[in-house]
């Protein structure tokens, strides 16, 4: 679709102001609506925009695969490294009370950490899932 | 009242899916089915699931389904007729079961309702002081039941990991058709 | 009278059964799967409508608000949308590597593939 004019400009001014958004609800989750899911998908849909208008050969160079391979794999150790974080330091596996001096610390801490995993994970997936099936043929 | 109506056209449209051949149009009006979907959630307070359903259900699934139509194929066969009457008999007994089955069921909106009895009411009241975050949703995702949330993110990784193991490497057959092409 | 608090849950059961319909009664596999997300949606709404409080608010703490839907049902259906969606982009893998070593996706004609060989 790269040769549609309106398309190319509008996603490209788009796709910013998309990652953005995604960062606003990671980070923000904690205190309204979002969290790590919705940040994840939004943040792959700033890509599958991308993927949509100018091609995957494209988009694999913003996202080679060893890098949201990697993420995938990355968010999910994150994770559980929390949780046995949380071990190590004396507690229960994923208990965040003891990650800092004072528990809600701790729970904030932990809780922002496992956030970012879950993001990382459900934006790599997706990536990984539409450009496996979009770069299947054509 | 505007849930029911909300609804209403839910049901229209889902029996319009189930008639409808042209598979391109089922799935649009797949994703105006999780639109509707979002909007009676973030009605009844689900303001966290209303908006994960907007951007999945209607943005990344129906992307997908659409990705699909352009690898297989986007017109359906015609169902035998003797096919969908057992089908319909089928689901009209299931459905009037179901029916008898909500008859005892508490009323919506009760709040003293089962469900509003047992881990609710304490989350809602100690989160603040335990967690310290406003959104109760969060600190009860990540943190009560941060077991629950590891195992989900570990089904959505491995369903990756399937998708890479059964598309992924049937990317190089094209490849060996292309040259066969050029040799031939 | 009594009923019209149950108006929800009857139609979250036409929404099911739809779903329900469709799986059973297409051959074609995309729309098997479209039917399984309507069936799934229809699921999601039922625990949803439970979690509905009258006079509530959405679970986020603020001063001087004492009442608040319940946000259990919330966090489950959250986390089933996203898993949702993973496993049916797994549907939908395989189904396009059926369509690729049968060329079609119809169950009856892969049956009949099946039987002649």
């Amino acid at each position: 679709m790269s040769h549609l004019v309106i398309l190319r400009i509008v996603s490209k001014f788009l796709i910013p102001f998309i990652f953005i958004f995604a960062l606003y609800v990671q980070w923000h989750g904690d205190f309204g609506p979002g969290g790590g899911f919705q940040a994840g998908v939004i943040f792959s849909s700033g890509f599958i925009l991308y993927a949509l208008i100018f091609g995957v050969s494209l988009t694999r160079q913003a996202a080679p695969a060893w890098l949201t391979r990697a993420a995938l794999a990355i968010g999910v150790l994150l994770y559980s490294g929390v949780g046995v974080a949380g071990m190590v330091m004396g507690g229960n596996f994923l208990s965040y009370s003891v990650l800092a001096d004072e528990p809600t610390h701790g729970q904030h801490l932990g809780i922002l950490l496992v956030e970012l995993g879950v993001g990382i994970t459900v934006a790599a997936a997706m990536i990984t899932i539409f450009l496996t099936f979009a770069g299947k043929d054509r | 009242m505007i849930i029911l109506a909300l609804m209403g056209f839910m049901a229209v449209i889902g029996i319009a899916m189930a008639r409808i051949r042209d598979l391109f149009a089922v799935v649009i009006l797949g994703g105006i089915f999780s639109l509707l979907g979002a909007a009676v959630y973030v009605i009844l307070d689900a303001v966290d699931v209303g908006f994960t359903e907007a951007a999945v259900g209607a943005g990344i699934s129906t992307v997908l389904l659409l990705g699909t139509l352009a690898l297989t194929t986007s017109e359906e066969k015609v169902t035998p007729e003797s096919r969908s009457l057992v089908s319909i008999v089928a689901v009209i007994v299931t459905g009037a079961v179901l029916v008898y089955g909500t008859l005892d069921m508490p009323r919506y909106g009760d709040p003293t309702a089962p469900i509003n009895h047992h881990v609710a009411p304490r989350y809602l009241e100690k989160s603040g002081d335990e967690v310290g975050l406003p959104n109760v949703v969060t600190s009860v995702l990540a943190s009560y039941r941060g077991y629950d949330t590891l195992g989900e993110t570990f089904v959505i990784f491995t369903a990756a990991v399937g998708v890479l193991a059964i598309l992924g490497r049937s990317r190089r057959q094209p490849k060996r058709k292309r040259m066969k092409a050029r040799k031939g | 009278m009594e009923l019209v608090g149950l108006l929800n849950y009857w139609i979250v059961i036409v929404l099911m059964m739809t779903g329900f319909y469709i799986v059973i009664s297409h051959g074609n596999l995309v729309k098997k799967i479209v039917g399984l997300n309507v069936f799934q949606v229809s699921v999601f709404l039922l625990y949803i409508t439970m979690g509905k409080v009258h006079g509530g608010t959405a679970p986020i703490l603020e001063e001087g608000i004492a009442l608040y839907s319940n946000p259990l049902p919330h966090v489950l259906i959250l986390t089933a949308i996203v898993v949702g969606v993973a496993t049916t982009a797994l549907g939908l893998a395989l189904v396009v590597r059926i369509s690729d070593a049968y060329g079609t996706i119809e169950d009856d004609e892969i049956d009949a593939m099946e039987n002649n060989d």
